[in-house]
């Protein structure tokens, strides 16, 4: 079954609000830290961009909910940081109880250097890392299937297939429904393996468009058209 | 858990160097943002061969330019017609164009936006105060694998003879989007 998160077609969410163009990046100096927390944090190399989504996807609805965009990123961040074993449950409450306070004392309860602290991304690092990015594409054995102009039909059910309520990028608006493939991106990272550490299984990622009219009860208009990122795997000929 | 508190921890730990964070918040504050974009659209507005270039396959475009990266690594720009516009969203998280527009604004990330831009983007465009002509048809891109769109709205009418830079300044963010639509001020 579908997470809230995956919201494509909802009803009752009520008018967008647009802030002017010229609006501060940030709203607030903690979503900035916040951010840039969760890149560095992710330059440990102990997670990939799947599973950084699926943990703020997992969160408990009602958290989902209530919280906000950069709430979601922390809790998701903090999540990975303890199943990952970089912090561990007793250094977070520690550093709740201190409240943000640098430790103070001789330096003899300083513990050894943590493992991981030689990958700590360093300031003149960053512009280099963030020019590399993290690009998705990869060689692959699975050849494709369709090509511009096919018919096609997104699987039903749909849901991860390799773990139970796991991570997937098929949003439920589309399950079943047909479209075209528009162009092929080549093979790109599989985040349904990716995200649970079962491996890239890279395999042909396509632009599939589908009129609204497939999607919708009630579209707007007869001839608009909606285009979604799909893998081979969730996709079947019509 | 308080922003503050983690990344005392983590200083702490050794495992991220605060200086790190400084830059890049500078980065995606003052460095990185819509004028990269608007620079391409202008650029495509000018030039038919770089348009032509940039529509057929961005990224070796983009990269010659600088404009490669974090959150941009497969680029497709997508061209609004007369018969065609062309909106961009991401239902299932917040996915954008980084190098090209910087950090998406709120809106973009609201629940609103991407739940509703998918089944009745011209209500949404309202919102905007864009209301497109009965015979234009709407196309939204769903952001779902690690491709990020860029809309390349129409060159306004009245910019006949505008420089790079003067047209780059008529083009905004969210006309990069797909919310707002270029035009010449009176």
């Amino acid at each position: 079954m579908s997470r809230l998160h995956d919201m494509g077609g909802r009803f009752g969410d009520g008018p967008v609000k647009p802030e002017p163009q010229d609006a501060p990046v940030f709203a607030e100096d903690w979503h900035a830290r916040a951010l840039a927390i969760t890149l560095t944090s992710g330059a440990l190399g102990q997670w990939n961009i799947d599973t950084s989504r699926h943990a703020r996807e997992r969160l408990a609805p009602l958290d989902y909910t209530r919280f906000s965009y950069y709430e979601k990123w922390l809790a998701g961040l903090v999540t990975l940081l303890v199943e990952k074993g970089v912090l561990s449950r007793a250094d977070l409450v520690a550093a709740e109880a201190g409240g943000g306070r640098q430790k103070e004392g001789t330096g003899a309860e300083v513990a050894a250097p943590h493992p991981l602290a030689a990958r700590a991304l360093q300031a003149q690092e960053v512009a280099a890392a963030l020019a590399r990015g993290g690009p998705a594409d990869r060689p692959s054995t699975i050849m494709p299937n369709f090509a511009p102009g096919d018919a096609v039909r997104c699987r039903r059910p749909g849901g991860n297939r390799l773990v139970a309520g796991g991570h997937t990028r098929l949003p439920t608006y589309a399950v079943g429904a047909k479209g075209q493939i528009l162009r092929l991106h080549g093979s790109h990272v599989l985040p349904d393996s990716a995200a649970h550490g079962l491996g890239e299984a890279p395999e042909p990622l396509y632009a599939v468009v589908f009129p609204a009219m497939e999607l919708w009860s009630a579209p707007e208009h007869p001839r608009d058209e909606v285009v979604l990122d799909l893998w081979q795997s969730y996709l079947e000929p019509v | 858990m308080r922003v503050k508190a983690l990344e005392t921890v983590l200083t702490q730990k050794g495992l991220i160097d605060p200086a790190a964070l400084d830059e890049i918040i500078d980065t995606y504050q003052n460095r990185i943002g819509p004028a990269n974009g608007a620079r391409v659209v202008a650029r495509a507005w000018s030039d038919p061969e770089f348009k032509a270039a940039l529509l057929a396959d961005a990224d070796p475009v983009l990269a010659g330019l600088g404009y490669y990266g974090r959150q941009g690594e497969h680029m497709v720009v997508v061209e609004n017609t007369p018969e065609q516009h062309n909106m961009v969203v991401c239902t299932l998280c917040s996915c954008y164009p980084w190098p090209l527009l910087g950090i998406p604004p709120g809106w973009y990330k609201s629940d609103a936006y991407r739940s509703r831009a998918v089944r009745e983007p011209r209500r949404v465009l309202a919102e905007f105060g864009v209301i497109l002509p009965e015979g234009t048809s709407v196309r939204v891109w769903d952001s779902t694998a690690e491709v990020r769109y860029l809309v390349l709205p129409m060159r306004p009418k009245g910019s006949e003879g505008l420089s790079e830079d003067a047209l780059a300044a008529l083009v905004s963010r969210d006309s990069m989007i797909g919310t707002d639509i270029p035009e010449v001020p009176r």
